[in-house]
């Protein structure tokens, strides 16, 4: 049977230099901890700025504002709350939008909990943020803007220059979470005017483990993890010398491809979104047409359960996934599709496809072909939408 | 090369690199996903989840996978604080914890929590009634199981007796003992504990925080449901498997590694005062590993030694690796009392599973000729008696 992997949203595949630079690490004779004087630890703290200098190629930031963490969640998190415990006094307010990561949302629900006002800004039926609601959100109380570039679940891109330029009027910080956008898009801290990024190394290619925040100059911030001089004292914790040397490969290569790769995805994702919408009746691309990720077609097969669809493809070899990873299993519809008006029942139906650099047009002609009987075949069956499960990882 | 600096970091062992290897391979999906590549990755996850229960003896959904010790301090403690804080907001840190509970101690104090340090004595243990006199508005206590620079055991069993009686809860970061002896959640009664991928033969950039029997910790990194929603973050699979490959080998040899590298520290330590009649071996009259040495050779200042060791091919540190580039002598032995001028001159020879008696042999023949070298550069050091 044919194995088409469609869920390089929720994460991709390490490519084979990645994983070759991660076993040379990884390996007896280069265990030094960066810390340590010795030369064994000279070198492994070579090996982490030479990752770092790459990182902050692939975004467009110095070295010295890259912050490497754990995962994209913790970059987000030390983000949120960093920046806040840092603000000035009177600068309260957190201002994100509704199609934010669970990592973005949950955190400021959580400072929020805790006295922290937050503003929600919704988005249209697009999936897109309208600048002028998040300067209606803005005032002089406002710590930071959270905004992501690539929503992960429907692939649409936010205007995050503009409601930088706008945060930045009002006194606020700006915070971007590009988790989806890094090694699909060009992406540039400094251009968009970004004071905080967000960058997941296993969304490119790179290691699970190894993800950062790019801080940039004059921005303060207070760490989340204290203790121990790694990173400038701003996340603490032996740096984990594989997975970060693993991502520093993984940025250059996706500096060098991002052109081509975009362009070749572009193709595939557009046959995609549109061969599905021509051959299942009643389906519904969610998020912007245009303005979108080339690799992600969101698709509304209106009257089945989204599950299901996840289950059925998965039996005939094709992985998709509903919603995000990161929200597969959690009760409720996507968050992202209720906040760009999709029903309930509708949001359930949905399904996320995700192509990455090693999709071929064999595998689009692949999906294409087996996903509509799916559908007709679920159709057939007359079974509502499921309630309960929906929504899948990110 | 001789590697004597195990406490540190240790090699990877090669099932740990294999497991990992396997999963860099194989296992590509998300655990999360619900799609059957998903839910391999998910089985990997939970059989890891397994390995770590086993070495530390608690249940396997107590086990809560974070990036490395320094986050489980950070996702224990600070859990805990706020979890607890409508009973009060003050904490209980042993002084002489790694920093990375300092540095969690740290953040809480910036957030308004107020700490007290517990202190050790000349044998760098904690006094478990120390805890009596702990203000009543305290709700956790941390204490390491060993330390990481002297190898002292704490008692920590009964440390959680009395922490448990008086309605505290007990965090205790066992990074330095998991591995090395036993570790068993259950009989030390604590109620959170961390361990490190790097300390025993597993990778970096993976660690477990235990929390035992429903003990409350509100997560340090908010998100998705990933770990129980304890720890919001796409897992580190391969990290995750390493771990889990790491505590199985661990768990398997621990009995006798123990006893191996008793030997191995005793051969150590008798050529040391061999050597150097005027030795000092810090936690000497205390339990301690089996692996650690931390001796000052008077007169030989730990930098110079450091630097001549490293010249003859032998690695070790001074007081601990995460406090190198620091010149002032280590707080650990501040807190037993160890005079400064003694103290400038501790080194922590940590040995590790390939360690052997050669090893040992020219360990001690290369520190017999670097504390030569390293008097001659301090003999302000050398002249003067220890204050």
């Amino acid at each position: 049977m044919r194995e088409v992997y469609a869920d390089h949203a929720a994460t991709t595949a390490p490519a084979p230099e990645v994983v070759e630079a991660m076993r040379a690490h990884a390996s007896r004779g280069r265990f030094g901890n960066a810390s340590s004087v010795h030369r064994r630890g000279e070198a492994a703290r070579e090996a982490v700025e030479e990752a770092r200098g790459r990182l902050a190629r692939l975004v467009g930031a110095l070295p010295e504002e890259i912050v490497f963490t754990a995962t994209g969640s913790e970059a987000n998190n030390l983000a949120l709350k960093g920046v806040l415990a840092a603000a000035p006094a009177g600068r309260t307010r957190i201002v994100i939008s509704a199609i934010e990561h669970p990592s973005v949302i949950e955190t400021a629900r959580h400072l929020a909990s805790r006295g922290v006002p937050l503003s929600v800004v919704p988005v249209g039926a697009e999936g897109i943020l309208d600048p002028a609601a998040v300067a209606a959100a803005l005032g002089p109380d406002v710590a930071l803007v959270s905004v992501m570039w690539v929503n992960n679940e429907v692939g649409t891109i936010q205007p995050v220059a503009e409601v930088a330029a706008l945060a930045h009027a009002a006194g606020a910080r700006m915070h971007c979470d590009a988790i989806q956008a890094v090694g699909k898009l060009p992406v540039d801290a400094a251009g968009a005017e970004v004071d905080l990024l967000s960058v997941a190394g296993h969304k490119f290619h790179g290691p699970l483990g190894a993800a950062a925040l790019c801080v940039r100059r004059r921005t303060r911030l207070v760490p989340l993890i204290h203790g121990g001089r790694q990173e400038r004292s701003r996340r603490a914790g032996t740096e984990d010398l594989p997975a970060i040397a693993g991502l520093g490969v993984a940025a250059e290569r996706a500096a060098a491809r991002l052109a081509a790769d975009a362009a070749r995805l572009a193709g595939l994702g557009g046959r995609l979104a549109e061969g599905l919408l021509a051959a299942v009746p009643g389906a519904r691309l969610n998020g912007d047409r245009a303005r979108r990720v080339p690799g992600i077609a969101n698709v509304c097969f209106a009257g089945v359960d989204g599950e299901a669809v996840l289950h059925e493809l998965d039996l005939l070899g094709v992985t998709v996934s509903t919603g995000s990873a990161c929200s597969a299993g959690s009760p409720g519809p996507s968050h992202v599709l209720r906040a760009m008006g999709l029903s309930a029942e509708d949001a359930h139906a949905s399904v996320r496809f995700s192509l990455g650099g090693e999709t071929s047009e064999d595998d689009v002609d692949y999906i294409l072909e087996v996903t509509p009987a799916v559908v007709s075949r679920l159709r057939a069956l007359d079974r509502p939408a499921m309630p309960g499960r929906a929504s899948g990882v990110r | 090369m001789i590697y004597f600096d195990h406490n540190a970091s240790t090699p990877v062992r090669p099932e740990a690199v294999e497991a990992m290897t396997r999963a860099l391979a194989e296992l590509h999906a998300n655990p999360s996903s619900l799609h059957r590549a998903g839910q391999r990755a998910r089985a990997a996850l939970e059989r890891a989840r397994e390995q770590v229960a086993g070495l530390v003896h608690c249940r396997p959904h107590e086990v809560v996978f974070v990036s490395g010790g320094t986050e489980g301090d950070h996702a224990g403690l600070i859990g805990a604080a706020w979890a607890l804080e409508g009973r009060g907001r003050r904490l209980g840190v042993s002084a002489i914890e790694h920093h990375a509970v300092h540095g969690a101690a740290e953040v809480l104090a910036r957030g308004g929590f107020a700490i007290e340090h517990l202190p050790v004595g000349p044998e760098g243990w904690v006094n478990p009634a120390s805890l009596d006199v702990l203000p009543a508005d305290t709700t956790v206590v941390a204490v390491m199981l060993a330390n990481n620079e002297t190898g002292v055991l704490q008692p920590v069993a009964g440390i959680a007796e009395r922490a448990h009686a008086r309605g505290l809860r007990l965090h205790c970061d066992a990074v330095q003992a998991a591995g090395k002896v036993p570790v068993d959640c259950e009989r030390l009664g604590v109620d959170y504990l961390v361990i490190s991928g790097h300390k025993l033969g597993g990778p970096k950039g993976v660690g477990a925080l235990v929390v035992r029997g429903g003990a409350p910790c509100e997560a340090l990194f908010r998100g998705s449901a990933h770990e129980g929603g304890r720890r919001g973050g796409t897992e580190n699979l391969p990290g995750i498997v390493g771990l889990g490959a790491a505590c199985a080998g661990a768990a398997r040899e621990l009995d006798a590694e123990q006893a191996r590298l008793l030997a191995l520290r005793e051969r150590l330590e008798s050529g040391l005062r061999a050597a150097f009649p005027d030795a000092v071996v810090h936690g000497a009259a205390a339990p301690r590993l089996p692996n650690t040495v931390n001796v000052s050779i008077p007169g030989a200042r730990s930098d110079h030694m450091l630097m001549a060791l490293d010249a003859r091919g032998v690695e070790v540190s001074a007081g601990a690796a995460c406090a190198s580039g620091a010149v002032e002598p280590s707080p650990v032995l501040a807190a037993m009392g160890v005079p400064g001028a003694l103290a400038v001159c501790a080194l922590r020879l940590s040995l590790g599973r390939g360690s052997t008696a050669d090893e040992v042999d020219a360990a001690l023949g290369a520190l017999v000729e670097s504390a030569r070298a390293a008097r001659a550069l301090a003999p302000e050091l050398a002249a003067g008696p220890p204050r």
